[in-house]
């Protein structure tokens, strides 16, 4: 009789924390964020959703009035106003993108203190959104301000841009593109750390110059920083509240509301208090940048996917 | 047993307490939170100075200040009349105080307003504390508003205080064909346009038309209303106000009238006090009431009142009722209204006014010659919302006056949902 051995079926008690190590631990590490991200904006953004079918003033009684707010926003020109004023940053503020490209280039040279001059041309991003707009306003400003005595010098008559409905979102998207320019010209720098100068050697050996070594040379090898300035650049537009509410405060006349302006005014102001109306319009809000969230994380996912 | 004996005690010591505020003694005690809004230097310091004469009155009394920056009040009272309520906020009366009224955040103080002392001498401010029948506060201060102009260019152009449209009008085209502007005003922030809609339409219809539309019952397309905007038109179109108004605060159109490029102000009597910290003496600066447009129509008047109110959830509500008789006592009032500290006028009709001009003259002008009544100012007493839309239309209405049946049917879309 031979006792074959039999393999223990009995092993050594270990933890259950033991046996699912490898599956429990990141999550353990993630639950923190998880946590708060689901606290402080996963179940705000179902809030605002339901938030926004009621008609409430913060205080009393909600009624409940269904699409209400919605079928109100379609009829509501101030909503249609900012909308507007939504895509027009959106559109405008892209200018950042290649300014910051072409001053990157200007600055990517060995020259004697030029960490100074990068300095300061990062300079403006380091100041605060506030002081941005005020400087800009005064800038503007109708009879005193710097730009209508310089348009005066070439005999042009003064203009009034952040009183003018039509001029005064531009005027303020002008101020803003000064220190978002600013940005994306610091993370060209970097990207153009990273280019490989054995391929600009070859790209010369083949006769490429000018635009056409930018083109198809350097561009492309810069492509993560254009990725990243393009996503903190939609943000920047879509989260434009600061200069609004110093240079204009939405006015003349509501004219240079965004989305963000016009919710905040609506709910939150010292006339609003429509909670259920704002909530509406974060919703909307919430849409769009949703589209650009998606993208990103659609490029980004696929990107990962390449690297393997 | 020992909880009966707990119950009792507690009912022992409400009664006492009860007792004690109606005596009106010394031995208030526990701890007394007061939020105040009045964050400018001045009135802030006043303020302080006042609470600590009441607290040296109640020794035993713990009292914790909390001054709020007073735009960031407005939006933060919400959140602290229902979450962690102090025993006495400072507020604004009428429609202001509505909503709070409404959800019951603020006490009614009903019973103070019996008492005599505050009955005989509030009288004058009490409709302004009044919602459906009740009061809900006390008033500690009001002013008045009216034009404040530059005495001395009216002099040099041989101009007088103007009494009628017609001597405004033309006062006003003496000015500019001398190259002053007739009017200085700054709308990037709205509210001052409502001072000129205010007295417009006050004196083209009267109080008791402007409450009505207030309270929602005339249509902004109404004909009457457009007959105080055609008013309004004919100043506009003769080059009255500054340009560019769109672009200054309240604050920046100042330099104007303190430069001499516009002749005067349509203001709060807040603006003497930067006005004379500009430099003009009082030789060079004056008041007048604004002029009467339709001679059939009684003169009423702007005067925005603050108000101290006990918030329904707090907790020493005796000491809060003690502080605020202790605030509208004759004696308080002449101090803190006088020209070293709010520099505005006391409600209390036993007080002394200051020896000051503009106030003495503010005075005057609110006690007998308001007989159409007082107003608190269009966004006091239109609803917040209607406030809100119809100011961004005035300031329209003043930039591009062609748009103005665009904007009155705007309004009146406004006014059909906020008054439903």
């Amino acid at each position: 009789m031979t006792v074959t051995a039999l393999p223990d079926t009995d092993p050594p008690k270990r933890g259950w924390y033991r046996r699912n190590e490898i599956a429990v631990t990141p999550w353990l590490f993630l639950a923190p964020a998880i946590l708060f991200f689901s606290v402080y904006v996963i179940i705000p953004i179902f809030q605002s959703f339901s938030i926004s079918l009621y008609d409430w003033d913060g205080l009393g009684e909600a009624d409940y009035i269904g699409l209400g707010n919605y079928a109100e926003l379609m009829n509501d020109r101030a909503f249609e106003v900012s909308l507007w004023n939504n895509l027009k940053w959106l559109v405008c503020y892209l200018l950042a993108i290649p300014a910051g490209l072409f001053i990157a280039l200007f600055l990517n040279q060995t020259v004697t203190g030029i960490r100074i001059y990068k300095s300061l041309f990062f300079f403006p991003f380091v100041l605060s959104q506030v002081v941005v707009g005020l400087v800009f306003a005064w800038f503007y400003l109708p009879n005193e301000g710097l730009l209508s005595n310089m348009l005066a010098l070439v005999g042009l008559g003064p203009v009034n841009v952040l009183g003018d409905p039509k001029l005064a979102t531009y005027g303020i998207i002008l101020a803003g593109l000064w220190p978002q320019t600013a940005y994306c010209m610091i993370l060209y720098l970097t990207g153009l750390n990273a280019v490989d100068p054995e391929q600009v050697e070859a790209a010369r050996l083949d006769g490429a110059k000018g635009w056409r070594m930018l083109w198809y040379v350097i561009i492309p090898q810069l492509k993560p920083a254009t990725f990243i300035a393009f996503v903190v650049t939609i943000i920047g537009a879509l989260r434009s509240f600061d200069l609004i509410s110093i240079m204009t405060n939405g006015g003349p006349f509501g004219q240079t509301r965004v989305l963000s302006f016009y919710m905040f005014e609506k709910a939150l102001s010292e006339y609003g208090f429509r909670m259920g109306y704002g909530a509406a319009i974060a919703v909307v809000l919430f849409l769009i940048m949703l589209i650009f969230i998606a993208y990103f994380l659609w490029s980004m996912y696929r990107e990962e996917k390449g690297g393997h | 047993m020992r909880s009966t004996l707990k119950a009792s005690g507690l009912a022992l010591t409400a009664a006492l307490a009860a007792s004690s505020a109606f005596a009106q003694d010394s031995s208030l005690s526990g701890d007394l939170k007061i939020f105040l809004d009045t964050s400018n230097p001045a009135p802030r310091a006043t303020m302080e100075a006042m609470i600590e004469r009441f607290g040296e009155m109640h020794p035993d009394l713990n009292i914790e200040t909390t001054v709020i920056d007073r735009e960031a009040y407005k939006t933060q009272i919400r959140n602290f009349l229902t979450a962690d309520a102090p025993d006495v906020a400072t507020w604004y009366a009428a429609n202001r105080m509505r909503p709070y009224v409404e959800a019951g955040l603020f006490e009614d103080v009903s019973d103070l307003w019996a008492e005599p002392a505050i009955a005989e001498n509030l009288a004058s401010t009490k409709s302004a504390m009044t919602i459906d029948g009740k009061q809900w506060g006390v008033p500690y201060t009001y002013y008045q508003w009216g034009v404040y102009y530059r005495k001395d260019l009216y002099d040099q152009f041989g101009l007088t205080e103007p009494a009628t449209f017609d001597e405004m009008k033309s006062n006003c085209q003496t000015l500019l064909d001398n190259g002053v502007k007739c009017y200085t005003i700054g709308t990037k922030f709205l509210w001052t346009a409502g001072g000129w809609f205010d007295y417009l339409n006050l004196r083209t219809h009267g109080y008791d038309f402007h409450m009505e539309m207030a309270a929602g019952e005339v249509p902004w397309t109404d004909d009457r209303v457009r007959q105080t905007f055609a008013n309004w038109r004919e100043l506009i179109d003769m080059g009255a106000y500054v340009d560019n108004h769109q672009n200054y605060s309240w604050q920046e159109a100042l330099p104007f009238m303190v430069n001499g490029d516009a002749a005067a102000y349509l203001m709060g009597n807040f603006a003497v006090a930067p006005l004379r910290e500009a430099g003009l003496s009082d030789d060079q600066l004056d008041f007048y009431q604004f002029p009467a447009i339709n001679p059939d129509v009684a003169l009423a008047e702007d005067a925005p009142t603050d108000t101290f109110h006990i918030p329904s959830n707090a907790t020493n509500k005796d000491a809060a009722r003690a502080f605020l008789r202790f605030v509208v006592s004759a004696e308080e009032q002449s101090i803190i209204n006088n020209g070293e500290n709010l520099g505005q006028l006391p409600v209390n009709a036993s007080a002394s006014i200051d020896d000051d001009k503009f106030l003495e003259q503010g005075f005057a002008m609110l006690s007998s010659n308001s007989p159409g009544g007082v107003a608190q100012f269009f966004d006091r007493d239109f609803p917040a919302e209607m406030a809100a839309e119809a100011m961004q239309g005035f300031q329209e209405f003043m930039v591009i006056p062609d748009n103005l049946d665009d904007i009155l049917a705007r309004l009146e879309q406004v006014r059909e949902r906020v008054y439903k």
